[in-house]
C-alpha cells in the first residue's frame, strides 16, 4: 500500500549479528558492561579498552593484547596456520570452528611468537576468549608447549596471557591431557632456570586456570578479572547460597594469597618490562 | 537386590527363575536337574551377551556402582606393611585422598588414592572422593618423600573431581591440580596411575601424570561429567548417555584412541564381584610396569614422560583443509 511507503516504522527488527553480540561493535559508540556508560569506541580504544568511569577491562584480541604489551614492528607469530582436528567425531565441532575462525579472523583460541618489551626479547603466548571461549583443545595445548620449547631453545623468558573457559569439551581427554602436556613443558623451563610470567586476565577458569595460568614464578592479575576452578553456577548449586559478587575476582585471589600483584592495564607493559628486566640479562642495571 | 543396575535385569529375572525351580524341585521332590541345567546354559550366555557387549553407558554405571572397590580395597589387598600418611602440613587433613607407604612384592612404594564412602556416612566424611586443595597437597608431599628415598609411587584415581566450593577456590583449588601437574612431570621416579573407578576431570589428572597410565575395563576418565557435557551441548542433563557415548570416556575408547597405555580386564560383571580376583588382575599390570620402570634413572623417566604428554593431541593445519593454489 502506498501508506506504507511512508510509514517510519520498520516492518522488521533489526537483530544484532553474531559479531555485534560477541564483541565491541565496530559502530561509533559502545556502552560499558559495567557500569552502563554509553561511550565513544575510539576514545575507549585511547584508553586501552579500559571503561575511564569505572575501570572495567573490556576483553582484549590476541593482536589487540600484543600491541599493548610489545615494542612495536617486534612480534613475529609461530604456528599461526594450526587449526583443530576433530579426534572424538565430535557433533558440530569443525564446523563451529570454522565459523570461530571466519569471525575472530583466527586460526585457534591462541597466538604465539616471540618479541621484546623494551628490548628485551620475550616469548609470548595470548588467549582469545572470542574463539571457542578460549577454551583448550590440541592446538592450544601444542601452540603453548612448542612455544616454551622456543623460549627452552633461545634461553628467553615467556609470557602467557590466560583468557580462558577451560578444557575444551569436544576433545575430550585430549583436552583434558594437554594441561598435563603444558604443565610439563613449563617443568623443561623451570629446569633450564628460566622465567614464565603468567598474567591471568578475564576470564580465566577450569583446565587453563588448573595448570599453566597458576604455574608463573610471577602470577599476576588485571583488575576484576574473573579467575577460579569451578563455576559459579556449580559452586552455587553445591552450596546452595549465592556467593558475594567479589567471589573469584582478581582482587579476591590478591586477598587470599594466590596471586603476586593486581595490575592495571595501563601498569602492564611498564610492570613486565621492569621484571623482565631485572631478570635479563643477570637482573643488572 | 538394590545393587542391581537396570540393564542387568534380564540375568536377574532368569536367576531368580533358576533359583525357583530349585526350591520347588527340594519342595516338591519333583526332578527339575534338566531343565535346570538348560537353564544355567542359557544363563551362562546370556551374561556373556550382556557384560561382554557393555555400551558405554552401562560402563559408567558400573564405575559408579555403590559396591564398587575403592582404593583402601586394593592397597589392602596388594601391599604389605601398609601405613596410612596424614595431611598436608599446612592446612589440614583431607580424607578424600588417602596416602602412605607399604611394599608391593616386598619392596617399598609409595601408594596415594582418591578415596570415596560405600555408605552415605562414610561418604559424607571422604567428601564423596572430591578432594579440597589440601588433598592434593598431601600427595605432593608424599610424591616428594617418595622421590627423596627413590620409591617408585602408584596412584588409584577414583574420583568425581575436585571439590567446587567456596574454601577450595579460597585456598587455591587451581594451584594445588597445577602444582601437581608441574612437579609429576617433574618426579624422578617411576609413576603408575590406575583410574579404578571414575577419572573426573582436573581433580582425577591431579594424580594421572604418570609414566603408565591403566584404566580398569569398566573405568571412565573424562574432561566433563556425562551429565555435565549434556547439560551444556544439549541443554538437558537426562542426555546423560548420549553424552556417555559422544564424549569417549570409556577405558576400551581411550585406549584406542591412544590416551592410555593398557586396559587392565575386569571380573565380569564388574570389579565389585570378586575383590580379590580383580585386585589380583592389578597386580599383574603393576608387576609388569614396575618391572620396565625400574630400568630407566631419574633424569630418563622425566624426559620419556615429557614426551608421552607432549605427544597427546591432533591437530590439523591450514594447508591440510584449504588446498594451497
Amino acid at each position: 500500500m502506498l501508506r506504507d511507503i511512508f510509514s517510519k516504522k520498520k516492518k522488521y527488527a533489526t537483530i544484532p549479528s553474531e559479531q555485534a553480540k560477541q564483541e565491541v561493535p565496530e559502530g561509533l559508540m559502545t556502552k560499558c558492561p559495567q557500569c552502563k556508560t554509553i561511550m565513544y569506541i575510539k576514545e575507549l580504544k585511547k584508553n586501552n579498552l579500559v571503561c575511564e568511569g569505572c575501570d572495567y577491562h573490556h576483553r582484549l584480541s590476541s593482536y589487540e593484547r600484543l600491541e599493548l604489551t610489545l615494542d612495536p614492528g617486534s612480534f613475529q607469530e609461530f604456528d599461526a596456520d594450526m587449526i583443530a582436528k576433530d579426534p572424538l567425531e565430535f557433533p558440530s565441532y569443525l564446523e563451529k570452528s570454522a565459523q570461530d575462525r571466519e569471525k575472530t579472523k583466527l586460526n585457534e583460541a591462541v597466538v604465539t611468537g616471540e618479541g621484546t618489551i623494551n628490548g628485551i626479547p620475550t616469548v609470548i603466548g595470548v588467549m582469545d576468549a572470542r574463539f571457542r571461549m578460549g577454551s583448550m583443545g590440541s592446538v592450544v595445548g601444542e601452540k603453548i608447549t612448542r612455544a616454551i620449547e622456543r623460549a627452552i631453545e633461545g634461553d628467553k623468558p615467556f609470557i602467557m596471557f590466560a583468557a580462558s573457559g577451560g578444557a575444551r569439551m569436544q576433545e575430550g581427554v585430549f583436552s583434558l591431557m594437554q594441561m598435563a602436556k603444558t604443565s610439563a613443558a613449563l617443568n623443561q623451563l623451570h629446569e633450564k632456570g628460566l622465567l614464565f610470567i603468567s598474567v591471568l586476565t578475564h576470564p580465566t577458569t577450569g583446565g587453563v586456570s588448573a595448570s599453566f595460568a597458576s604455574l608463573g614464578d610471577i602470577n599476576i592479575a588485571e583488575p576484576g578479572a574473573l579467575i577460579g576452578f569451578a563455576g559459579r553456577r556449580i559452586i552455587e548449586q553445591t552450596i546452595r547460597q549465592k556467593l558475594p559478587d567479589d567471589f573469584q575476582t582478581a582482587e579476591f585471589l590478591l586477598e587470599h594469597g594466590q596471586l603476586d600483584q593486581v595490575v592495571s592495564r595501563h601498569n602492564l607493559k611498564e610492570t613486565l618490562g621492569t621484571i623482565l628486566a631485572l631478570h635479563y640479562p643477570n637482573g643488572e642495571e | 537386590m538394590v545393587d542391581q543396575l537396570p540393564f542387568e535385569k534380564p540375568i536377574i529375572e532368569l536367576k531368580n527363575k533358576i533359583a525357583e525351580l530349585k526350591t520347588f524341585t527340594t519342595e516338591k521332590g519333583i526332578d527339575l536337574s534338566g531343565e535346570i541345567e538348560k537353564l544355567e546354559g542359557r544363563l551362562e550366555q546370556l551374561e556373556k551377551d550382556i557384560y561382554g557387549n557393555l555400551n558405554p553407558w552401562e560402563r559408567v554405571q558400573i564405575a559408579r556402582h555403590s559396591k564398587r572397590p575403592t582404593s583402601l580395597d586394593y592397597i589392602d589387598r596388594l601391599f604389605t606393611d601398609f601405613l596410612e600418611f596424614h595431611g598436608d602440613r599446612l592446612y589440614g587433613d583431607d580424607k578424600a585422598i588417602v596416602g602412605g607407604i607399604g611394599r608391593f612384592q616386598g619392596k617399598p612404594v609409595t601408594i596415594i588414592g582418591h578415596q570415596r564412602g560405600k555408605a552415605t556416612k562414610e561418604n559424607i566424611k571422604r567428601n564423596f572422593g572430591m578432594p579440597h586443595p589440601e588433598g592434593y597437597r598431601k600427595a605432593l608431599r608424599l610424591m616428594k618423600q617418595a622421590e627423596k628415598f627413590k620409591r617408585p609411587v602408584i596412584c588409584f584415581i577414583d574420583t568425581k573431581g575436585a571439590d567446587p566450593g567456596i574454601e577450595s577456590e579460597e585456598r587455591g583449588q587451581s594451584e594445588a591440580i597445577a602444582r601437581n601437574l608441574i612437579e609429576m612431570a617433574g618426579l624422578k621416579v617411576p609413576i603408575i596411575c590406575i583410574v579404578i573407578g571414575e577419572g573426573g576431570s582436573g581433580g582425577a589428572l591431579a594424580l594421572g601424570v604418570g609414566d603408565h597410565i591403566y584404566m580398569l575395563e569398566n573405568s571412565t576418565y573424562s574432561v566433563i561429567s556425562p551429565e555435565g557435557a549434556a547439560a551444556l551441548l544439549w541443554k538437558d542433563s537426562s542426555q546423560a548417555k548420549r553424552a556417555a557415548e559422544t564424549m569417549k570416556i570409556t577405558a576400551p575408547d581411550l585406549f584406542e584412541l591412544g590416551l592410555i597405555d593398557g586396559v587392565i580386564p575386569e571380573i565380569r560383571g564388574g570389579a565389585h564381584r570378586d575383590v580379590d580376583k580383580q585386585a589380583g588382575e592389578i597386580r599383574e599390570y603393576l608387576e609388569k610396569s614396575l618391572q620396565v620402570l625400574r630400568d630407566f634413572d631419574g633424569i630418563t623417566l622425566v624426559q620419556k614422560r615429557y614426551e608421552k604428554f607432549k605427544n597427546i593431541g591432533e591437530y590439523n593445519h591450514v594447508s591440510d583443509v584449504t588446498p594451497v593454489e
